[in-house]
């Protein structure tokens, strides 16, 4: 028998919306957000974030290939689920995922292999055996590399990566919107939801590059570029306020209004969610980097890279936290309010083993970085241009490739 | 009043037709040689009202012969507070009817115990499978106790068919919202999407379940299990199409209310004295 508190529903028993789903709003959060970053560079000419801008486009496809995972392993007949765009409902707001993610990849591996174009036809003539076959695939046989064609390119890459910030904002602020559209549920319904949804999953993309960012340049032995470091943190610091001021908004509100609901939302976030609300969320998620991130940002000139470099990392981390949190709270706690709105469960664990349990999420997880290591293998992201060698060099900073 | 009593005794005769029992047969062959019979006097004295009434109903065995016509039905069910004690028989018909899963209710009742605390005190022990243990330890001053059985509202405009992503949970001609089993893909958004916590997700098919109000039953003029077991007549099932059904003269005369009626899904399941406490 589940402990309950107040009356529960009989039926409200039951977490159907398991750890998978709080992983899927993760890891598009997580590809809108890298795109973000990419298209900082791309679109509005951040030259800061050059040494990311490729990285994060990879970076987004990667989470992008495994975003239905967690889904298809929650459905429990995962092979009608095609039915979504073959037969879709107008009136659902499901019914637009198929389109909405089809569109979103299509847009997305057409902006890689654009950016990536000039590398693959230079790797495709330099190789030899397997690994020229590949690259020869990869250039669907297009081997134009000349002035003319870059800029077409630029131009294309350009355009794309524009037409995808409303693409990645549309995939994931429609996450949001498939719970802030439930008036069933007092906890998600709110149209907040979709731009809370958004602003977290930028924090989310920026917080993943630096972390990854810094390993991979540990890993590779190259060194930290320091300005898209600040960059990075000034961007992070921005939208964590923004993010943390909606998530905060939200609650305030309801408090304030005295609303029905808040009888139970409050028991709930005081009571059940405390340690993941209030402890990871709001105070190890929210006020722990938001102090770290101001201290970067306005005293970088006073700090030294190592610092900056380890705030930084710790920052971010806690950031990813706090946004897996966020979803957890989310998802799991709209289902722990009964929709009597009398009662509550006291807790909820997920399973360990089992197809929605933690170790499948774990393993879900790296598979995007997998992803990366094999395209850093054929692609390689992180290769500076001379002139950037140069300008390095005159910056003072050892640069060994 | 004529009429209806009437009509009573058409749609019990309607039922002995479904029983393959010599005896039944016998019985309901009776029956509806006396009721043509008393049909044929009736349309000859007064043609209006009566012989529309008969002509609608859906238990003549022709009809039941030539099979079922959704578009001339539309359901909708009454609960009588007042005369609901709790015995759970409800729970228990519909689990055996359909199979529901140990765990999980098409319908359940909930009891609500007001003492001098803010809010009443709820419970609903399995759902009222097995009846209430007669306690009212945790209250004080019990003022007022009442039982309110509650079962899918059959909502007009239902949350659960809006966001079903491809139709698999759809409304029928007569009213009724289903699922089907054969399409669900157990998203659980509909689950989700339900203000009254009456979908659930079967944990043997792996698809939605829910309340059928006994599609299998009613399509062939039976009640509703629930309704069927009810031994009070707190539940009542009709059709607001017939014009002499109880059922509808209750929604159109008396006093009546919905669950949750600030959600706007207008459930076609009406409560005759129900409390502020409930939602």
């Amino acid at each position: 028998m589940l402990e309950t508190i107040g009356f529960v529903f009989p039926n409200d028993l039951h977490i159907h919306w398991s750890l998978m789903i709080v992983l899927y709003p993760y890891i598009t959060g997580l590809v809108a957000g890298a795109f973000v970053v990419s298209s900082l560079y791309h679109v509005f000419d951040m030259e800061a974030l050059k040494p990311v801008a490729r990285f994060a486009l990879m970076a987004s496809l990667a989470f992008l290939l495994v975003a239905t995972w967690p889904l298809l392993l929650h459905l429990g007949h995962p092979f009608r689920g095609v039915n979504v765009m073959i037969t879709p409902n107008a009136t659902s707001a499901m019914a637009g995922f198929g389109y909405f993610y089809s569109g979103y990849m299509i847009i997305l591996l057409f902006e890689v292999w654009l950016v990536f174009r000039k590398d693959i036809i230079t790797y495709a003539r330099r190789s030899r055996g397997l690994k020229q076959t590949i690259y020869k695939i990869l250039a669907l046989g297009v081997y134009d590399t000349s002035e003319k064609a870059q800029a077409i390119d630029r131009k294309m890459v350009k355009f794309l990566a524009a037409i995808g910030i409303p693409g990645a904002f549309l995939l994931h602020g429609y996450v949001g919107f498939l719970f802030g559209a439930l008036k069933s549920n007092p906890w998600w319904s709110t149209p907040l939801m979709p731009i809370i949804f958004i602003f977290s999953a930028v924090v989310s993309g920026i917080a993943a590059l630096i972390v990854m960012y810094q390993v991979a340049m540990k890993l590779k032995g190259l060194v930290i570029d320091r300005a898209c470091i600040d960059t990075m943190c000034g961007w992070l610091w921005m939208f964590l306020m923004i993010t943390a001021s909606l998530e905060l908004l939200e609650l305030v509100t309801l408090s304030y209004e005295k609303a029905e609901e808040w009888e139970i939302i409050g028991q709930l976030l005081f009571g059940p969610l405390s340690f993941s609300f209030l402890g990871l969320q709001m105070i190890v998620g929210v006020l722990i980097p938001f102090i770290l991130l101001m201290i970067i940002v306005l005293m970088k000139k006073n700090m030294g890279d190592k610092v900056a470099n380890t705030l930084s990392f710790t920052a971010a981390t806690l950031l990813l936290i706090q946004v897996f949190a966020m979803r957890w709270n989310v998802v799991i706690g709209g289902q722990m309010i009964s929709k009597s709105l009398a009662g509550l469960r006291e807790a909820y664990k997920p399973e360990l083993f089992g197809k929605e349990g933690i170790m499948m999420a774990i393993g879900i997880m790296v598979v995007p970085f997998v992803i990366i290591f094999v395209a850093e293998w054929l692609l390689p992201m992180f290769r500076y241009s001379e002139e950037q060698t140069e300008k390095l060099s005159e910056n003072t900073t050892t640069y060994y490739e | 009043m004529e009429p209806i009593k009437e009509k009573r005794v058409l749609r019990e005769r309607g039922i002995g037709m479904k029983d393959i029992s010599r005896r039944g047969f016998l019985q309901a062959a009776m029956g509806a040689s006396v009721l043509g019979a008393l049909s044929a006097v009736l349309s000859a004295v007064v043609p209006g009202k009566v012989k529309q009434a008969l002509a609608s109903t859906k238990v003549q065995p022709e009809k039941v012969r030539t099979g079922y016509d959704p578009y001339e039905h539309y359901y909708s069910y009454i609960i009588n507070l007042h005369k609901c004690i709790g015995c759970g028989s409800c729970v228990r018909a519909c689990k055996m009817e359909n199979d529901v899963p140990t765990g999980f209710y098409r319908t359940w009742v909930e009891r609500y115990q007001k003492g001098e605390e803010e809010h009443a005190r709820i419970d609903s022990p399995d759902g009222g499978l097995y009846g209430f243990p007669a306690t009212t330890a945790g209250v004080e001053g019990v003022t007022k106790a009442y039982f309110v059985p509650k079962m899918c509202n059959h909502c007009d405009e239902t949350p659960c068919v809006q966001v079903c992503p491809f139709g698999a949970s759809y409304k029928t001609p007569d009213g009724l919202i289903l699922v089907d089993g054969d399409r669900c893909m157990g998203c659980s958004y509909c689950v989700q999407a339900c203000p009254y916590g009456s979908r659930f997700i079967n944990p043997h098919t792996h698809t939605a379940n829910k309340c059928t109000w006994c599609y299998h039953r009613v399509s062939k003029g039976l009640k509703p299990a629930c309704a069927h077991a009810c031994p009070t007549g707190t539940r009542m099932f009709g059709d607001i199409k017939d014009p002499y059904d109880p059922v509808r003269h209750i929604i159109e005369e008396e006093r009546i209310a919905v669950l949750q009626p600030q959600l706007l899904t207008k459930p076609k399941c009406y409560y005759i004295g129900l409390d502020k406490e409930v939602r």
